[in-house]
C-alpha cells in the first residue's frame, strides 16, 4: 500500500488485550499532532521573515511522529523538507509543506477508512488480520 | 606531519648550488695560483740567496786573483827593470821574457797575456827601430806617424804575438792608461773596450817600469822622468765571465748582466741561460687545483643528492599522508556505506519476514525464503565488511565480560550441526579441563573467530571430521616442542599411521594436516590433566591465582581440501581466497580470515595454520583472556553453571568407541555433566567391564549408561551384542539395566530401525555432541526429572519477551507525543509499567531522589533541554544522593543493600552514528536504542542491559524463597531455548530429541 511501513505493523503487534485500541489511539494522537504542526508550519512560512529554525524543529517533530507511526511517505517528505529548511529555501519549503499536508490528508483518510473497517469487522465479531 | 617541515639549509638554497660550484672552482684556481706564485717566489728568493752567496764567493776569488795578478805584473815590472835596465847589457830578450811569462802564466790567471813596451821618445825612434829591427806601427798596423813618444811592444808573452811592435800609445784607451799609470806609478785599468786581437770586450792593465829606483815619496815629474816602459796585459772580460760562470752556474739557469761601473745604465753584456720551469711548484699547484676541483664536485654532487633525496622524501611523505587519508577515507566509506546499506537491508529483510507470514503459495514461499536467505547472507557480509573497516579504523574495542567458553563452543557447534550432519562430517569440540570455566574477554568476538574457522572448515570439508580443541597454550608448548618438528617435517606418515588398520588416530580416522592433533599427543594432554572433577579445577585456579591472564590455544582441525601451497601466504589477506576457482566453487568472500586474524591480534594472540592439500588444514590461534577472581568465580559458578542440569552428578557411564580421540570428546562432554566415564574400545570390553562391576565388589563400576559409537556398533553387530547384554540380566541384582545410547553422526532410517531392533531402544544422540544436548537426551532417557516436552508449542516471538521487564517501572522521556506513546506501548509489551514525561524538565521532576523507576528511556533531541543535558543532571542528582547516603545512611539498615544509585538511562535516537553513541556514553548514559522502535532491536538492547541483573537477582532469590524460584528460572531458560529456532526431525521416531539449535547465551 505504500503509505505506511513496517513500523505500522510493529504498532499492531503492540496492540493486545490490555490495550485494544492502541493503534487507533496512537493514530489519532498523531493526527492531532500533525495537524497542529502543519498549521504552525504554514503560519511560520507565511511570515515575511521566515524563522527556518522553528520550521525545522516542527518538521523534526513531525518526522519523529511519522516515523514512529510508520507513515513512510510523510516521513520521506519531511526528510526533503528538512534539507530545504537547512538551505533556507522558502520555495522548496512551501512545496514540501503542500506535499506534507497532501500526504497527511491521504494517510488520514486511508487510515480512518481502515479503522472504520476494522471496527466494523470487530463489531461483526470477526478478527482483524495483520497484513 | 606538515610538508613544510624538514627543509634543510641545502634544500632551501638549492638554486645557489651551481653558482657555489663555479665560485668554488674559481676560488680553488685562485688559491692554487697563489700557492704556485708563493712557491715560485720562495724558490726564486732561495736561489737568489744561493746565487748571491756564490757570487760573493766568486767576487772574493776574483778579487784575490786580480790582486795576485796585479802583484805579479808588478813583479814583472821589477823583473824587467832589474834585468833589462839595471843590467848592461840587458839580460832579457824576447825569448827569455816569453818563456818566463809563459811559465809563470798560472800566477796571472786573469790575464790572457802580458807584454812590455818601452818608452821611446821620438828622438830615439830611429835608433830603436834600427836596434830592434822593427817598425813602430799603430794599432791599425800602419807605420806610426810621428808623435812625441811611442810605446812599441818589445817583449810579449807568446799568445800576444799580434801586438809586437804595436805602438800602445796609438790606442786611445791605452794611451790614457799609460799616461795615468806613469803619473801614478800604480797599476791602472782602462775602461772596457774591444780588444785588439779577439775583439772581445776587455780592459787593459798597465804598469809603469822605472829606470831608476824612485824614492817613496816621488813627484809626478820624477816618475814620468824615470819611466822606462810599461808592462800591460788585457783582461778578457767575456772569457773571464764565461769561465767564471761556467764554474758558478753549473746547470742552473742564470741571467748575468755585466755593467761598466762608470756607466751603469745599460749592461755591457747579457748572459742569459734559459730558466728551467719550476716543475715542483707547478705540479703541486696543479694537483691542489685538481683536488680542489674534485672536492668541489663531490660536495656539489652530495648536495645535489641530498636535495634529491629530500625532495623524494617530501614527495613520499606527501604520498604517505595521501595514502593514509585515502585509507581512512576508505574505512570511513566502508563504514558509512555498509551502515547505509544495512538500514534498507533491514527493511528488505523485515518485509520478507512479513511476506513469509502471509499466505503464500509454495513457489512464492520458496522465492521469498531464498530472497531472505540471500538478504541475510548479504547482511552478514556487510557486517563483516563493517567489522573489517572498524578494525582498520581502530575503532573496534573488545569487551571484557565473564563468559563460559564451553557454552560458546557448544553454540558454535550447534550452528553448524545441521550442515555437518548433512555432509556426514564428524564435528566435535574438546576443551581441556585446565581451561577455566569462565574467562574474561569478548565472547562475541571469540565466537566470531570460532564461527569463522569452523564455518570455513565445514565449507571445505566433504568427509572426515572437524575438530575444535581448546587448551592452555603454555602446556601445549611444553608438550609439543620436542617431537613435533620431526612430525611436521615429513615423519608424519609413519608417526601417526597406525600399523594394522592403516587408519589415522584422529577423530574420524582420516589423516589430519597437523600431526599435533594425533592421538599420541592428545593422550598426553588428557593424561596430564587427569579428567578430574571440578574440585581439581578450582584447586588449579587457586594455584595459578597469581597470574591475571590465561592464554588459550584453540585448534580447528579439518580433513578438507586443504590450502594449496601457493596460496598459503595469502590466506590472511582480505578478499583473498585460495584461488578463484575456490570462490566459484564454494562461494564466500575471503574476508573472514582476515577479520579473524585482526581479532586474534586484538586478543593479544597469534593465528597460524598448517595445511596440506587434499589432507586438510589445522588452524590454531592463541588468545589471552583474563582470569576471573576466585570469589567471583564461585558466585558465578553457582549461578551460571545451572545452564547444565545438575541432576546427572554421580552417574556412571561407559563409552564404547574404538577411536580414542572421539571417545575423549564424548568423555569430555559427559564429564561436564558430572558423569563418571570409563572408556572401552569394544563392546566386548564394555560388557566385561560391566560384568566385573557387577561381580567384584571392590571395583564397583556399575554403569548407568552405555554410550556406543555407531561405527563400533556396526562392526560389533555380528558378535551378538544383544546376547552379551542380556547376559547381564540373570545376575539380576537390584541394579537396573544400564541404558543404551547410540552415538551417530548421521544415520539412515534403516540403520535406525536396526538399532532399535538391536537394543538401542533408549535413544540415539546425533552428533555433534554438546553437553546441553546430551543432558536433554539423558533426561529423557533416564526420566530423572518431570517429563517436559522440549519444543512444546513454539511461542510467537514476543511471548518470551514478556517476562523481561515484568514489574519494572520505566520512564519514557520524549517531547513527541506519538513517539512517547509508541515507546510506552512497546515497553508495556515487555511487561513493564511505563510512565511518560513530555520534557526533560518533567523527567527531572519525576526522578527526584526517592523514585521508583528501574530504567529511563531518553530522547536526545528535545527542545529546551536535550537528552544529554538531562542525563548529566540526573547523574549529578544521583551522585549527590549517594554521598548523602554514604554519610548518613550507615545507620539505616534498609539502605545498605542498595549500595549505589544508578538509574539505567538508555538513549533513543534516530541517527545511529557512532559519534552519537560515544556522546551518549560520555554523558553517563548506559545504552542506546534506535528509533523507530523495532521489537527485536529493543529486546536486544534491553537484554544486553538487563543481563547482569538476573544473575544477581537470582543469587538473592536462592537465599530467599528457595528452590522454587530456581525452577522458574530454569523453565524460563528452557523456554528461551525452545523459542530459538529448534530443529525438529519429523520423520524420525519418537526417541529423537528436539535439539535446540541456538543455545544459551
Amino acid at each position: 500500500m505504500g503509505y505506511v511501513d513496517d513500523q505500522f505493523s510493529q504498532l499492531h503487534k503492540l496492540q493486545d488485550e490490555s490495550s485494544p485500541d492502541f493503534v487507533v489511539e496512537v493514530a489519532s494522537l498523531f493526527f492531532d499532532d500533525a495537524e497542529k504542526l502543519i498549521n504552525s508550519m504554514a503560519r511560520a512560512l507565511e511570515q515575511p521573515c521566515v524563522d527556518f529554525k522553528q520550521v525545522d524543529s516542527h518538521v523534526h517533530q513531525l518526522k519523529g511522529s511519522s516515523s514512529s507511526i510508520g507513515a513512510l511517505r510523510v516521513k520521506n517528505v519531511c526528510i526533503a523538507f528538512r534539507s530545504f529548511c537547512d538551505a533556507q529555501n522558502r520555495e522548496g519549503c512551501m512545496r514540501c509543506l503542500q506535499q506534507v499536508s497532501h500526504e497527511y490528508t491521504m494517510l488520514k483518510s486511508k487510515l480512518q477508512t481502515l479503522f472504520r473497517m476494522e471496527q466494523q469487522i470487530l463489531a461483526a465479531g470477526g478478527s482483524v488480520p495483520l497484513e | 606531519m606538515g610538508t613544510k617541515i624538514g627543509y634543510t639549509f641545502i634544500q632551501s638554497n638549492r638554486a645557489w648550488l651551481p653558482k657555489a660550484l663555479v665560485l668554488w672552482i674559481m676560488g680553488m684556481a685562485f688559491i692554487s695560483m697563489s700557492i704556485y706564485r708563493g712557491m715560485d717566489e720562495e724558490n726564486k728568493i732561495r736561489r737568489k740567496e744561493v746565487l748571491g752567496s756564490m757570487c760573493d764567493q766568486r767576487a772574493r776569488m776574483l778579487q784575490d786573483q786580480f790582486n795576485v795578478t796585479v802583484n805579479h805584473v808588478h813583479a814583472l815590472t821589477i823583473l824587467v827593470s832589474t834585468f833589462h835596465y839595471f843590467k848592461n847589457p840587458s839580460a832579457l830578450d824576447q825569448d827569455t821574457f816569453a818563456e818566463y811569462t809563459t811559465r809563470t802564466a798560472f800566477e796571472r790567471p786573469l790575464l790572457s797575456g802580458v807584454a812590455y813596451a818601452p818608452r821611446v821618445v821620438d828622438a830615439q825612434r830611429e835608433q830603436f827601430e834600427r836596434q830592434h829591427g822593427m817598425t813602430i806601427t799603430t794599432m791599425k798596423s800602419e807605420p806610426s806617424p810621428i808623435r812625441d813618444e811611442y810605446a812599441p811592444v818589445m817583449f810579449y808573452q807568446e799568445p800576444m804575438s799580434h801586438v809586437k811592435s804595436l805602438d800602445m800609445m796609438s790606442g786611445e784607451e791605452d794611451r790614457e792608461n799609460i799616461l795615468r799609470a806613469r803619473a801614478t806609478g800604480k797599476a791602472v785599468l782602462t775602461r772596457p773596450f774591444r780588444l785588439l786581437g779577439s775583439h772581445h770586450l776587455g780592459v787593459v792593465l798597465t804598469f809603469p817600469v822605472y829606470k831608476s829606483k824612485l824614492p817613496p815619496r816621488s813627484t809626478v815629474e820624477e816618475r814620468i822622468k824615470a819611466t822606462a816602459g810599461y808592462i800591460g796585459g788585457p783582461f778578457d772580460v767575456e772569457s773571464l765571465v764565461e769561465n767564471l760562470l761556467g764554474q758558478l752556474a753549473g746547470n742552473q739557469a742564470i741571467l748575468v748582466n755585466v755593467y761598466d761601473m762608470t756607466n751603469a745604465s745599460d749592461p755591457l753584456i747579457i748572459y742569459h741561460q734559459k730558466a728551467s720551469t719550476p716543475w715542483t711548484a707547478l705540479t703541486t699547484a696543479f694537483f691542489l687545483f685538481v683536488i680542489g676541483l674534485l672536492v668541489g664536485y663531490i660536495l656539489y654532487g652530495a648536495a645535489i643528492h641530498i636535495v634529491k633525496v629530500e625532495d623524494d622524501f617530501h614527495k613520499m611523505q606527501e604520498l604517505k599522508v595521501r595514502a593514509e587519508a585515502a585509507d581512512v577515507a576508505k574505512s570511513q566509506f566502508l563504514a558509512t556505506v555498509s551502515h547505509e546499506i544495512r538500514t534498507p537491508m533491514n527493511g528488505i529483510l523485515g518485509m520478507l519476514a512479513l511476506l513469509l507470514d502471509t499466505d503464500l503459495s509454495s513457489t512464492q514461499r520458496d522465492y521469498a525464503q531464498t530472497a531472505q536467505i540471500c538478504g541475510k547472507a548479504l547482511i552478514a557480509l556487510i557486517n563483516e565488511v563493517l567489522d573489517r573497516a572498524k578494525i582498520e579504523a581502530r575503532k573496534l574495542e573488545l569487551e571484557a565480560v565473564l563468559f563460559n567458553l564451553r557454552a560458546i563452543l557448544d553454540d558454535v557447534l550447534s550452528l553448524f550441526s545441521e550442515k555437518s550432519r548433512n555432509k556426514g562430517i564428524e564435528l566435535a569440540v574438546f576443551v581441556s579441563d585446565k581451561v577455566p570455566e569462565f574467562v574474561l574477554g569478548d565472547p562475541g568476538r571469540f565466537r566470531q573467530i570460532i564461527t569463522n574457522l569452523v564455518g570455513n572448515s565445514v565449507k571445505f570439508t566433504e568427509r572426515g571430521h572437524i575438530f575444535v580443541k581448546v587448551h592452555l597454550a603454555e602446556r601445549t608448548m611444553v608438550k609439543t616442542d620436542a617431537k613435533d618438528e620431526t612430525l611436521l617435517n615429513g615423519g608424519t606418515e609413519e608417526g601417526v599411521c597406525r600399523s594394522g588398520t592403516g587408519q589415522f588416530n584422529t577423530l574420524s580416522g582420516l589423516e589430519a594436516a597437523d600431526g599435533r592433533n594425533s592421538w599420541d599427543k592428545f593422550k598426553h594432554l588428557i593424561d596430564a590433566e587427569g579428567f578430574q572433577s571440578n574440585a581439581s579445577i578450582i584447586n588449579m585456579m587457586a594455584s595459578n591465582g597469581g597470574s591475571e591472564d590465561v592464554t588459550l590455544m584453540v585448534c580447528v582441525e579439518d580433513t578438507g581440501i586443504g590450502i594449496p601451497l601457493s596460496a598459503q601466504e595469502r590466506v590472511f589477506m582480505p578478499f583473498m581466497q585460495a584461488d578463484s576457482s575456490t570462490s566459484r566453487h564454494y562461494g564466500g568472500t575471503g574476508i573472514g580470515l582476515s577479520i579473524s586474524k585482526c581479532l586474534v591480534e586484538l586478543m593479544r594472540g597469534q593465528i597460524s595454520f598448517v595445511s596440506r592439500p587434499q589432507v586438510g588444514s589445522t588452524f590454531s590461534f592463541t588468545a589471552v583472556f583474563g582470569k576471573c577472581k576466585e570469589y567471583v568465580f564461585e558466585d558465578i559458578k553457582q549461578s551460571k553453571s545451572e545452564d547444565l542440569p545438575p541432576g546427572f552428578k554421580g552417574l556412571k557411564a561407559v563409552v564404547v568407541d574404538e577411536k580414542p580421540v572421539r571417545a575423549a570428546v564424548t568423555q569430555y562432554h559427559l564429564n561436564r555433566l558430572g558423569i563418571m566415564v570409563k572408556m572401552s574400545s569394544s563392546i566386548k570390553d564394555a560388557s566385561s567391564t560391566a560384568k566385573n562391576g557387577l561381580t567384584s565388589s571392590e571395583d564397583k563400576f556399575q554403569p548407568d549408561i552405555i554410550l556406543v559409537e555407531k561405527d563400533c556398533w556396526i562392526s560389533g553387530e555380528d558378535s551378538g551384542f544383544n546376547a552379551q547384554l542380556l547376559d547381564w540380566k540373570p545376575n539380576g541384582h537390584v541394579f537396573k539395566l544400564p541404558k543404551l545410547i547410540l552415538l551417530a553422526t548421521n544415520i539412515s532410517k534403516d540403520e535406525c530401525d536396526k538399532a532399535k531392533a538391536g537394543g538401542f531402544a533408549d535413544t540415539v544422540i546425533m552428533k555433534p555432541l554438546r553437553a546441553s544436548m546430551i543432558a536433554a537426551c539423558l533426561q529423557q532417557v533416564l526420566s530423572t526429572e518431570n517429563k517436559r516436552q522440549a519444543g512444546r508449542g513454539v511461542p510467537n516471538g514476543s511471548s518470551f519477551h514478556q517476562g523481561l521487564l515484568r514489574g519494572k517501572k520505566i520512564l519514557v522521556v520524549d517531547d513527541n507525543g506519538v513517539n512517547r506513546m509508541v515507546a510506552a506501548g512497546a515497553l508495556k509489551k515487555f511487561g513493564a509499567t511505563v510512565e511518560c514525561a513530555a520534557s526533560a524538565k518533567a523527567a527531572l521532576d519525576k526522578l527526584q531522589s526517592p523514585h521508583c523507576f528501574d530504567a529511563c528511556f531518553m530522547d536526545i533531541q528535545m527542545p529546551e533541554m536535550d537528552g544529554f543535558e538531562a542525563t548529566r543532571r540526573i547523574r549529578q542528582m544521583e551522585s549527590k544522593a549517594n554521598e548523602q547516603m554514604m554519610n548518613g545512611g550507615s545507620s539505616v539498615d534498609g539502605t545498605a543493600k542498595r549500595d549505589e544509585l544508578h538509574l539505567p538511562i538508555l538513549a533513543m535516537t534516530a541517527d545511529v552514528i557512532h559519534a552519537t553513541f560515544d556522546e551518549c556514553l560520555k554523558c553517563g548514559m548506559d545504552g542506546y536504542v534506535s528509533k523507530p522502535f523495532e521489537e527485536e532491536n529493543l529486546y536486544r538492547e534491553l537484554a544486553k542491559f538487563f543481563k547482569s541483573k538476573p544473575l544477581s537477582a537470582f543469587i538473592k532469590m536462592r537465599q530467599g524463597p528457595g528452590a522454587f524460584e530456581l525452577v522458574i528460572l530454569g523453565l524460563k531458560l528452557i523456554e528461551r531455548f525452545s523459542w530459538n529456532q529448534s530443529l525438529s526431525l519429523p520423520q524420525e521416531p519418537h526417541s529423537w530429541v528436539r535439539v535446540p539449535l541456538l543455545g544459551l547465551d
